[in-house]
């Protein structure tokens, strides 16, 4: 790889956002350079862990049910971030979400039709054949074949930016260092996930208790320069898109099957062998993105989602197996917890559960009465071993603490000036749109479309 | 050595299940084939299970490319690899006689010995009834001159018994494989079902990696390995079928082989026999190709010596079309005639075998397809 030579356009990150610039940038006539930091085998940054995409509709498409308009999928962000979010930035990603399909396809990317009887299709969301490892390797064929420059194992230690002007990258690259120059520059480098020390500054020692489930790649090196050289920040350190996963999961990149699908059918308990919080509040799909952070607040951070026999096989098969036990003695026993106090909160849980009509597909009317934290549905007394039990940690997806951009992607200066050659795109600005809270397919969203503006941006700067 | 076949097969089927559990929990692949929605019905997998989804595969490797879990990762899940060693346990397992799935041991250097023994047979035969001489005469085109080298009752009592005793083995593979997916044996003859399922395998479906062709040879979509498959099936099934029509000419009119350059049984034997060749030699080009990681190296000698065997069969077919009126005639219907009777006795003792199976399972994912999905809330 040739590092000396100067491009017109460099793009840091190796992952949706990074892609979809560096392909815009290369179409739009541009030469350009992509440094991916992860070897070839681990490379797209997060984005080889996601499913889809969240789209906009006002009618049924090949790949999408019904409609989800514009109005609807604003609300739902909006609900969602508590208002932490830019409208203008934020509608502008959901208009994209109704065209760029088209755009996606004609450079390999592939979803699962509606007509595919089994297969997972939805209203708000498009599925990506094979997922998201599928969409990146699509992605770099197509860069490869327009010719963009790609180097793996490639990471960027140092910017170069003065006075709000990009003006190199220092690359290490196998053992050696190398200063990259180019005439603009496309931040597309991920958050700080996989980076502990920061988590910790952030969140203090519960964060060795974290668990990230995304790429270990994302240590926000480029994240971290960036607001050393002024840029302005959005969201803060403690958000983050975190889910309670299985407390048995790598440590790093154990991505979707790490999740655990039974906490609305059972209850959740602490440490302390106590339930925190109402388990049934709505629908887990709607649910689980809060559940790490509830989680997070516990002691030594973990929770154990307990159910019995009756749900059994009743939810998304989990990948590591359940600790399971006759009696719930011996399932505290088995979880370290302290059995007069778990078999007083399942007999207080149980003698409050009201009689109802049990349906996991409705919001039914199985609550409880007179217990602190409710449960507001699918409550069904925990009384048919055996009963079984998955522990939870706090898992870590994606971070939103990110550097300001306008709606040109251009990164915003502290002093509120707008950078005219650097420009960011996914993960490292998603907490201008997603500030907080998470909906599902979203980040696809947010790298699509700003990863496109991006690369567009750039080429137009070095045209100009 | 290899470990013995019980221990083997349990630890395959071990590896096969730890897999399919994450697959399971992950579904991401559920649109390149009828493997994973074929899993998605399962919260376990029995041995059963694995030997059924292991048959569904087609082990083109979409989905390891889209794996995010493949090697390097700590789970290290190579789902078409595992797949592929639990169908190599399938065909020791339900070989029938029992003995005989040592075969399946070193596949290609028993395919290379049954090729040689019949080759021999053939010439010994031939050399017996005609005599060194007539085998090197040159012959006219008229009727009956093979039988001049080897007569037909000699041709047809070997053939006959060799078709009986394959018949029986494969039927009795089936029977055992069959109850094994816990499924009735009426179930299997349903028409619906039965339909759809030789639809699928007639048009190979699932051989497009869900829609853009298959990750064969390399990580780029591509039907080469559909077309020649299809160049090899309907080359081998036109070849049959001029094979019947033969039998037809010989015993409802009398005409005896050989048969005129514009007859049927010529048309269509040519035909087969130039897809047979074409259609073979791609995949022996392709699979020398294949990325290694989606390979068991272990049955390569049983993937290689069942094209070659087809190749070579088809081959000395078409050069005893264009040499049956020189001296060389009575060499090449020898060869060819041992080439086919030992494709014949391999039939049920190697790669041929993946279609018995595959077929079965793909009637049996259509049964299943008529059946609820298990109900897992809102997910």
């Amino acid at each position: 790889m040739d590092f000396a030579k100067k491009r017109d356009v460099l793009v840091i990150g190796g992952g949706n956002a990074a892609l979809c610039a560096a392909i815009t940038a290369r179409e739009a006539g541009a030469s350009v350079l992509l440094l991916e930091s992860a070897p070839i085998d681990m490379r797209g940054g997060n984005s080889r862990h996601t499913r889809n995409l969240r789209c906009m509709h006002d009618a049924p498409t090949d790949v999408l049910t019904e409609s989800y308009p514009e109005e609807e999928y604003w609300q739902d962000l909006l609900k969602v971030t508590g208002g932490q979010t830019d409208e203008r930035l934020a509608r502008r990603v959901i208009r994209d979400t109704d065209t760029c399909r088209r755009w996606m396809i004609d450079r390999g990317v592939r979803f699962q039709h509606a007509l595919g009887g089994t297969l997972h299709v939805s209203r708000t969301n498009a599925f990506f054949l094979g997922g998201g490892k599928a969409l990146v390797n699509a992605y770099y064929r197509t860069a490869a074949a327009l010719g963009v420059d790609i180097a793996y194992d490639a990471e960027v230690v140092e910017l170069r930016i003065e006075g709000g002007r990009f003006v190199s990258a220092v690359v290490q690259h196998r053992g050696a260092r190398h200063e990259v120059r180019a005439r603009a520059v496309v931040a597309a480098a991920g958050g700080f996930e996989s980076n502990f020390e920061w988590l910790r500054e952030a969140w203090g020692e519960a964060a060795d208790n974290f668990i990230c489930r995304g790429t270990p790649y994302n240590r926000g090196v480029v994240l971290k320069q960036l607001l050393a050289a002024g840029a302005q920040s959005v969201s803060d350190a403690t958000q983050g898109h975190c889910v309670a996963i299985d407390a048995r999961s790598p440590r790093y990149d154990g991505g979707i099957v790490t999740r655990v699908d039974c906490v609305s059918l059972g209850i959740v308990v602490n440490r302390e062998a106590r339930r925190f919080y109402d388990e049934g509040e709505d629908f887990w799909p709607k649910r689980y993105a809060i559940w790490g952070r509830l989680v997070a607040a516990q002691p030594a951070q973990i929770g154990y989602s307990i159910i019995d026999a009756k749900s059994m096989g009743k939810f998304m098969p989990p990948v590591f197996a359940p600790v399971k036990a006759r009696t719930l003695r011996e399932l505290a026993t088995a979880l370290s917890l302290d059995a007069d106090t778990l078999e007083r909160t399942v007999a207080e849980f149980n003698s409050a559960v009201r009689p109802g009509t049990f349906d996991h597909t409705i919001l039914d009317d199985c609550d409880t009465a007179g217990l602190s934290p409710p449960k507001t549905h699918w409550a069904r007394a925990l009384d048919t071993p055996p009963f079984y039990a998955y522990p939870l940690r706090p898992g870590l997806t994606f971070t939103y603490l990110g550097v300001k951009v306008d709606e040109r992607a251009r990164m915003r200066l502290a002093d509120g000036s707008d950078c005219d050659n650097v420009f960011a795109a996914g993960e490292i600005m998603a907490g201008n749109v997603l500030g907080q809270g998470y909906i599902a397919g979203i980040g696809m969203s947010i790298g699509t479309t700003f990863g496109r503006i991006a690369g567009e941006e750039a080429a137009r700067h070095v045209r100009a | 050595m290899s470990a013995p076949s019980a221990t083997r097969l349990e630890a395959l089927v071990a590896e096969a299940q730890r897999v399919l559990t994450i697959c399971n929990a992950c579904r991401y692949c559920e649109g390149y084939c009828a493997v994973f929605p074929a899993l998605e019905r399962r919260l376990e997998f029995t041995e059963g299970d694995v030997h059924y989804l292991a048959n569904l595969c087609h082990n083109c490797g979409a989905c390891l490319y889209a794996c995010q879990y493949a090697p390097p990762h700590e789970f290290q899940l190579n789902f078409p690899r595992a797949l592929a060693q639990a169908r190599g346990e399938t065909y020791r397992k339900y070989a029938w006689p029992s003995f005989l799935a040592r075969a399946y041991e070193r596949n290609g250097v028993a395919t290379a010995l049954v090729t040689a023994a019949s080759l021999a047979l053939a010439f010994g035969f031939a050399a017996l009834f005609a005599g060194s001489a007539r085998l090197t005469t040159a012959w006219s085109d008229a009727q009956g001159s093979f039988y001049a080298v080897l007569p037909h009752g000699v041709m047809a009592g070997i053939f006959t018994a060799v078709a009986m005793f394959v018949l029986v083995a494969l039927a009795m593979s089936f029977a055992r494989f069959w109850p094994d997916l816990g499924e009735d044996t009426l179930e299997f003859l349903r028409a619906p079902t039965f339909a759809a399922a030789s639809w699928d395998a007639l048009g190979l479906r699932y051989l497009d990696g869900g829609g853009d062709g298959c990750t064969y040879p390399s990580e780029l979509p591509s039907f080469a390995r559909r077309n020649f498959h299809h160049l090899t099936f309907y080359g081998f099934m036109l070849c049959l079928g001029a094979t019947t029509v033969a039998t037809i000419y010989h015993y409802v009119f009398g005409w005896k082989a050989p048969y005129p350059l514009y007859s049927l049984p010529v048309i269509l034997g040519t035909l087969g026999g130039v897809g047979l060749v074409a259609g073979t030699a791609g995949l022996l080009w392709l699979a020398a190709r294949r990325d290694p990681q989606l390979a068991d190296p272990t049955q390569r000698g049983m993937d290689a010596g069942f094209l070659v065997l087809l190749a070579l069969t088809a081959a000395t077919g078409l050069a005893l079309l264009f040499w049956r009126e020189t001296a060389a005639m009575g060499v090449l219907l020898a060869a060819h005639l041992g080439l086919v009777l030992a494709l014949f006795l391999l039939l049920p003792y190697g790669k041929f075998v993946h279609a018995l199976y595959r077929f079965a399972a793909l009637v049996r994912f259509h049964i299943e397809r008529k059946r609820p999905l298990p109900s897992l809330g809102s997910e």
